[in-house]
């Protein structure tokens, strides 16, 4: 039995012996050291609340969606917001931000993010390309260090939300950010799914994942739900939901709903041109969605600040 | 060694379906095309190395088989109408569907290589590979397990944006 890769006992049991990961495990390669979560814990101390953007599934509206909680957080210009990309091979964000080009700078207290706003600064591997078509075909213990690096050099300064969004799947990038962020504190997950059994099937997994490293999940969102066409009004279903849907899983699942989303057109357009589809299409129903469930994560995220304070 | 040469020498053709981006129908057009071919009267093998998200067994509609282990390694599920096209996913391994296949790299290395290697294909005239988003172990491992072989090319998908 696997002790788990972030356990004290990782590359060290009896039952390492023989595994591919013994070295990496036993290096502690596979997560952070004591001294490095000291670090880590200094350099996000002034991070107020942090949600990581997850599905099992590639393809649901991930970056989508992180990019227009970022924008939702930074309408109120009191607070500050900050986006870390972690999908190291296909990096959206840069792109549905407008910040394709820009590249990172160096100062004297590390790396300066990208700032889309005074208040909403954002960092992605897609900086540290010199063109946007480099492939980067890393093995995960590269990955690894460079989200490492994001966490440790970037200077994030004084952060009310940090928005995490990361690849599908449920590896080296996802241990990785639950590992290092556990010397701070994650209020929780946003899983993204589309309504059919095919997406369904995935999130399980990633609903199991959060449970097994003990994140909290703040709710499941169904993106790409049903589609209203702008000249007859008539809603279709483009992905049925033959299994009832993120609804249905959660209920099963015991998990929050956070709502479902429409699937609009101009949400695709408005990403390819790097710009804030809330801001771009205030009437869709889109929008109304995304900002309900905006509301909804803030009000989860006011809730637990409000309990942990309670407790102390 | 030997169990190498074998089972992968009578596999006439081997293509990947990549794409960088995810959900964009790679497993849907991979499970699309080993039937068309399987209509078309050829010997079709699936290989899904998407070990996060293994779609294709609910696709074929196999999610619940098992495996079996063989003289020349793991025998393949057969699939299909007739049960001509045969199938080999992390999804069979699962002891429940809805476990997380939480692995990092190297590990995730050493099952695609067995995979690759130590499936018992029989003779084939194509092995299509679905793969999952991204360029990175899954791929790496993959494209170098098959290299020795008749690797035929990658098909690559997208959507329109």
């Amino acid at each position: 039995e696997c002790p788990g890769t972030g356990s004290a006992q990782a590359g060290r049991a009896a039952a390492c012996q023989g595994c591919p990961n013994q070295g990496l495990c036993a290096a502690g390669a596979a997560g952070p050291d004591p001294a490095e979560a000291a670090e880590l814990r200094a350099r996000l101390r002034a991070v107020r609340h942090t949600v990581l953007v997850l599905s099992g599934k590639g393809g649901v509206g991930k970056s989508t969606f992180s990019a227009l909680l970022a924008h939702g957080l930074a309408a109120d210009e009191t607070k500050q917001v900050a986006l870390l990309d972690i999908d190291i091979c296909g990096p959206s964000i840069p792109k549905m931000m407008g910040l394709e080009g820009e590249q990172v700078h160096q100062s004297g207290s590390g790396w300066s993010p990208v700032y889309v706003e005074e208040n909403l600064g954002v960092m992605s591997v897609g900086f540290l390309l010199s063109s946007p078509d480099d492939a980067v075909i890393w093995r995960g213990p590269k990955k690894n260090g460079l989200i490492k690096q994001f966490l440790r050099d970037v200077d994030w300064g004084e952060v009310d939300y940090l928005i995490v969004d990361t690849p599908p799947g449920t590896s080296d990038e996802h241990l990785s950010i639950v590992q290092y962020l556990s010397a701070t504190h994650i209020d929780g997950a946003v899983i993204v799914t589309t309504p059919q059994e095919v997406s369904l099937q995935d999130v399980r997994k990633e609903i199991n994942f959060c449970r097994k490293v003990k994140l909290p999940i703040i709710g499941v969102v169904e993106n790409m739900s049903g589609f209203v066409c702008p000249k007859c009004k008539n809603e279709s279903q483009i992905f049925p939901p033959t299994t009832g849907g993120a609804e249905k899983m959660c209920q099963n699942l015991n998990v929050s709903f956070l709502g479902k989303v429409p699937l609009d057109p101009q949400i695709g357009k408005s990403c390819d041109r790097g710009q804030s589809f809330l801001a771009e299409a205030p009437e869709s129903p889109a929008t109304l969605s995304y900002r309900n469930i905006i509301q909804r994560i803030q009000e989860y995220c006011e809730q637990r600040r409000l309990q942990e304070e309670k407790i102390m | 060694t030997l169990a190498e040469r074998t089972n992968l020498a009578g596999v006439r053709h081997i293509l990947l379906v990549l794409s960088g981006k995810g959900g964009v129908g790679k497993s849907t057009l991979s499970t699309e095309l080993a039937l068309a071919l399987r209509s078309a009267g050829k010997r079709v093998g699936v290989l899904d190395v998407d070990l996060c998200g293994p779609s294709i067994p609910r696709m074929l509609r196999v999610q619940d088989s098992a495996v079996h282990q063989c003289d020349s390694g793991w025998v393949p599920v057969f699939v299909g109408q007739d049960k001509a096209i045969a199938l080999m996913s992390i999804g069979f391994l699962l002891e429940r569907p809805d476990d997380a296949v939480v692995w990092r790299g190297p590990k995730k290395n050493a099952l695609i290589k067995q995979f690759v290697t130590d499936v018992a294909w029989g003779d084939l005239d194509f092995l299509i590979v679905d793969t999952p988003p991204g360029t990175s172990d899954e791929h790496i491992s993959t494209v170098e397990a098959l290299r020795p072989h008749q690797l035929l090319g990658a098909i690559l998908v997208t959507t329109p944006q």
